[in-house]
């Protein structure tokens, strides 16, 4: 108990006293999760919500695949890029493999079935409500789409951030294509699974408490967004009577 | 062989005020919508002429709201004959408007963008429309933040924007409070003595649903009463009220059915 204890106030002290490594592995492992949802996000927020708008053959086909990809394991994710970045591999002569590049790409497709999905889902209620008006005012298949994606701007912002969540917490997929090499893809994932083997545990918790600190202001930036739209909507919906 | 006449309130009913030799912007044969199991419109025979102010009315579920969507073409029918006059340009406030998490002059500019107005320009427009529904000062205001009363003026105004020559509207008053309701109903009868894109010379055509009945006769020249997604009367609106009536519409005119 008191090894823990001991551990622990290691940590802490880690943590406060701005130790070099601690936070260089932490900038990375933000700066990796950021543009692999950055990237994530263009392509699945734009897929995402024509899905929830268009209707054409093997639609629900489309749907089940991607509902079947958001279980997918990120080691499986992670094998997959590796066998696309390794040297025999078709994307093997651009040499990321073990790089940033190559960690982006991981957590970027893993996240991708996220956003998609949700964005899916958040898209098709509110095209079920609205569709109508903004088909009689002209907007096409893609137009409303987007309209209706940025209109709901604040419920995807939710999806955003869990997306985030779920890259910055993974650690199968970056430890395949990253290697968790000291000083240029070590992240706080694989960083904590290796000192954790090492028995280095104060740099392990102290990693595990930054971590789990990002992932509390996610949840706190997800609540307060949530509280903000339930306000914004309930003003609007205040000023209209109820229909009989 | 002989012919048997129509029954009074099935007749032909062309309005008084406007030229009947005109062909009819909109002219239903037979049509019939089907959603599933659910049998929405079934043999509806209806002439729209231009200038006409059409009411329809019926008890819910009869099928109002789904005779305006086929007639914009919002929804496609499942049997009988749409023909168009022309390509009329259509307008359509619903009963409840959705506007965008976005200033109310925006809105309503995005009516016209779509409509392939340069953005700069449609502002410009759609400025001068909310002035028209009286918003002017609640143009730059996030539309989400207006009253149910102005968030309809604001629809009212993106569809007056459009400059349409047919106007769709769906129970525009039925959501809102007493107030609201007479501010929409002054801006229907505005709308009602407007005219379509094509100048003073084209009259707006009007076709609207509502379950109140003194809108109806202050706003409409015509009446179509739906029951079960059939057409049983289709008269003037003087007619409709005064005249008489298949028992349904009789009672439904008494209140005795809603």
């Amino acid at each position: 108990m008191s090894a823990i204890l001991q551990s622990a106030a290691t940590a802490l002290n880690l943590v406060t006293s701005a130790d070099a490594v601690l936070w260089t592995i932490v900038a990375r492992s933000l700066s990796v999760s950021a543009t692999a949802c950055a990237l994530a996000c263009g392509a699945g927020v734009v897929l995402g919500a024509w899905l929830g708008v268009a209707r054409f053959a093997g639609r629900d086909g489309v749907l089940t695949v991607l509902n079947t990809l958001l279980a997918v394991p990120s080691v499986v994710v992670g094998l997959g890029v590796y066998l696309l970045l390794s040297r025999t591999g078709p994307l093997g002569g651009l040499g990321w493999l073990f790089s940033f590049k190559a960690m982006v790409l991981a957590q970027a497709l893993l996240v991708l079935p996220v956003v998609t999905a949700l964005t899916r889902q958040v898209v098709e209620d509110a095209e079920r409500v609205h569709g109508e008006q903004l088909r009689s005012l002209g907007a096409g298949t893609l137009l409303r789409a987007l309209l209706i994606a940025w209109d709901e701007r604040y419920a995807l912002l939710t999806v955003l951030i869990a997306a985030f969540g779920r890259a910055v917490s993974e650690v199968g997929a970056v430890m395949i294509v990253g290697g968790n090499i000291d000083g240029f893809t070590r992240v706080m994932t694989t960083a904590i699974a290796l000192e954790t083997s090492k028995g280095d545990l104060p740099l392990a918790l102290g990693l595990g408490l930054v971590l789990l600190a990002v992932v509390l202001l996610l949840n706190v930036l997800i609540a307060v967004l949530r509280r903000w739209r339930q306000r914004v909507d309930g003003a609007a919906i205040g000023g209209m009577a109820v229909a009989a | 062989m002989s012919v048997v006449p129509a029954p009074a309130w099935r007749r032909a009913a062309p309005p008084q005020d406007v030229q009947t030799l005109e062909p009819p912007l909109f002219a239903l044969r037979e049509l019939g919508v089907r959603y599933g199991a659910v049998q929405a419109l079934a043999g509806v025979d209806l002439r729209v002429l231009p200038g006409e102010r059409v009411a329809l009315v019926g008890a819910n579920g009869s099928g109002k709201s789904t005779l305006l969507r086929v007639l914009h073409g919002l929804v496609r029918p499942s049997a009988g004959q749409m023909r168009r006059d022309g390509a009329p340009r259509v307008a359509m406030v619903f009963q409840r408007p959705f506007v965008l998490r976005a200033s109310a002059v925006g809105n309503v500019a995005l009516g016209l963008w779509l409509h392939g107005v340069r953005w700069k320009q449609a502002r410009a427009q759609a400025a001068a429309a909310l002035q028209r529904v009286g918003l002017q000062d609640v143009a730059r205001q996030n539309a989400r933040t207006l009253s149910g009363g102005q968030q309809q003026r604001l629809a009212f105004a993106r569809a007056w924007a459009l400059r349409p020559d047919v106007l769709l509207l769906d129970e525009p008053t039925a959501s809102l409070d007493p107030h609201a309701k007479r501010e929409v109903e002054a801006l229907m009868a505005d709308f009602a003595a407007s005219h379509g894109s094509a100048g003073p010379a084209q009259p707006l055509t009007m076709v609207f649903s509502s379950h109140n009945l003194g809108q109806v006769k202050r706003l409409a020249s015509r009446v179509v009463y739906l029951e079960h997604g059939r057409v049983l009367a289709d008269l003037p609106v003087h007619d409709f009220f005064d005249g008489p009536l298949p028992e349904a519409a009789r009672l439904f005119v008494k209140g005795e059915m809603t």
